[in-house]
């Protein structure tokens, strides 16, 4: 029930679900709205960089205009010109290694912390969210620190004795990988953890009553039960990571982009504002579905706390 | 009391290690005397001094300090207003909408919606700058202050509320005198995120930034691309010593909601 006697009383409770309304709209929804549009232009010398400009001034005629010098070029450069094909390839590739990377490296962790002592729990919980607040760029410019020719990584395994000599960290996968798990393990610990936390203990117990072995028990009874919390973690580091910028700009290699990087670059060094348009809204069909399957994610955690 | 196993033992020693290491080695080599970034050349807060004295980065700072004060004031007001609205106000229609329109930023790669809303300002004619980052970063961040405001909403006793009105206490003093004291907490919480959000978000500030509007992380951003430098680690250090007292402070502020703001689950 709505505690507030439903939509529509008085100013102050039309306000409140207005302004938030209307500033998404404005701000968020909109804005994609001209992205497309914009993705249908052409590029011109001009400011803004594009033609055609839709002229309300001008009327019917102006419309006309406008419709007439639309054109689906931009997305039939990126359709054709394997660069484009292949950015995007190279993205979902990195941002599924990484997930999997996460997973991997990130289930352990949040099983360890379910199963910490209780008081311990919400320490560690903090302890694994404040990195994340902490700014991505500085993150990501600790591990060039580190990773450079001569930085701390070869100068401990030259002294180690388990390379003769400093090889190259910096500019490759391995680092962009390095960066990526880095970035987001609070994004897949924490998810996990919710779930891992919540499970029942006397389903292990029953099991090992039973005669279950530990291992056996973990596949046939744990691992199932935090299947969403898997979920919610993939989806949490997939989305994001399949446009990131800064972690492959400044890790990564100079060879194939990331489409983060190719949206970028044709913006800021090309100028060419309706094929990063189009890059976009490509970005976005592409993402469509584990978008779609996070948001019902989200309504449903909200509605079923109701 | 449970105790933990020696492999778990050691799979959160080696977790906690790989996630503050490298922030440790960063803010130790920010107290290194030497010039060379990889060697020690003993302990020095010289690169402090130089800070001091560097004109464009304090701009820069103030630049930024401003635009998350401001961004983070109207985040909090439009994003506990749409927390109350999704949790309040029933089933309205275009609720759906709303609700995809709050959870979506979250997860959107931030070139798409930097892009976007560049797009947007350039449609609009807006002077690019100050009023036109803090605007990106509002609606970015005020999404964040929703879910942690919208957790406490969702847990609390309602029957509060509804003893209010029964007793014919007007919503609006209603929500002033019974509903915010007691979100209270997570409403600072929300604040607090969504200026260290806004501290440290690059590709969105690139974007919509204008003339005279360089903020502290673009600034960061074009020295790091030049390789690594003392001063850049000194920086860094003092921007991980803000953020991370303000996030001890709003989890102290709000135990449960902003310990995972934005993460499902929970």
């Amino acid at each position: 029930m709505s505690a507030f006697g439903g939509a529509g009383k008085g100013w102050g409770a039309r306000l409140v679900v207005i302004a938030p309304y209307a500033w998404l709209f404005a701000l968020f929804l909109l804005p994609f709205l001209i992205v497309f549009k914009i993705s249908l232009s052409q590029t011109a010398i001009a400011q803004p960089p594009y033609t055609p400009v839709l002229d309300l001034a001008a009327g019917w005629e102006g419309a006309r205009a406008f419709l007439d010098g639309l054109s689906a070029d931009s997305f039939v450069l990126i359709g054709s010109d394997t660069l484009y094909i292949a950015s995007y390839l190279r993205s979902l590739e990195i941002a599924a290694v990484s997930t999997a990377l996460l997973l991997l490296i990130g289930y352990p962790l949040a099983y360890a912390m379910a199963r910490a002592p209780a008081r311990l729990q919400a320490v560690l919980v903090m302890l694994v969210v404040l990195p994340f607040w902490t700014s991505l760029l500085i993150r990501v410019y600790a591990w060039i620190n580190i990773l450079q020719r001569d930085g701390l990584l070869n100068q401990a395994l030259v002294r180690l004795g388990i390379i003769d000599e400093p090889t190259t960290w910096l500019a490759t996968d391995a680092a962009i990988y390095v960066g990526m798990v880095y970035s987001y393990l609070p994004f897949m610990v924490l998810p996990l953890y919710a779930t891992l936390q919540k499970m029942d203990d006397s389903l292990l117990e029953a099991a090992a009553d039973l005669g279950c072995r530990r291992f056996k028990a973990f596949w046939a009874i744990t691992l199932p039960l935090s299947l969403p919390g898997v979920v919610a973690g993939g989806l949490l580091c997939f989305i994001p990571i399949s446009g990131e910028f800064v972690i492959p700009d400044l890790l990564g290699g100079s060879g194939q982009m990331m489409i983060g990087q190719t949206l970028w670059s044709e913006f800021f060094a090309n100028k060419d504002w309706p094929v990063a348009s189009a890059i976009a809204v490509v970005l976005l069909c592409v993402l469509l579905v584990p978008i779609g399957a996070y948001e019902r994610m989200q309504v449903r955690r909200f509605e079923e706390g109701r | 009391m449970r105790r933990l196993s020696v492999f778990n033992l050691t799979t959160l020693a080696f977790g906690l290690a790989f996630l503050y290491l490298p922030i440790a080695i960063l803010v130790i080599y920010s107290f290194n005397d030497s010039r060379l970034v990889t060697v020690w050349g003993g302990w020095s807060t010289r690169w402090y001094a130089v800070l001091l004295h560097d004109r464009d980065l304090l701009a820069a700072t103030l630049n930024s300090l401003a635009i998350a004060l401001a961004s983070a004031t109207l985040a909090t007001i439009l994003g506990t207003m749409a927390a109350l609205a999704l949790t309040r106000f029933g089933r309205f229609r275009g609720r759906m909408l709303l609700s995809a329109m709050v959870y979506a930023p979250l997860v959107m790669p931030e070139v798409i919606t930097g892009l976007s809303l560049l797009l947007l300002f350039v449609a609009a004619d807006v002077d690019r700058g100050f009023s036109t980052i803090t605007a990106s970063h509002t609606t970015l961040t005020m999404c964040f202050v929703t879910i942690v405001v919208q957790s406490r909403l969702v847990d609390f006793d309602r029957s509060l509320e509804e003893a209010a009105m029964d007793l014919g206490c007007p919503p609006l003093r209603t929500f002033f005198s019974v509903t915010l004291p007691l979100i209270a907490p997570a409403v600072a919480a929300g604040f607090l995120l969504a200026f260290s959000l806004s501290l440290d978000d690059l590709v969105i500030a690139s974007f919509t930034t204008g003339p005279g509007a360089t903020t502290l992380p673009i600034r960061i951003y074009s020295e790091v691309r030049l390789g690594v430098k003392p001063e850049i680690n000194a920086v860094c250090t003092v921007l991980v010593a803000v953020v991370a007292t303000a996030i001890v402070m709003a989890s102290l502020l709000s135990k449960r909601g902003a310990a995972a703001p934005g993460l499902p689950g929970r």
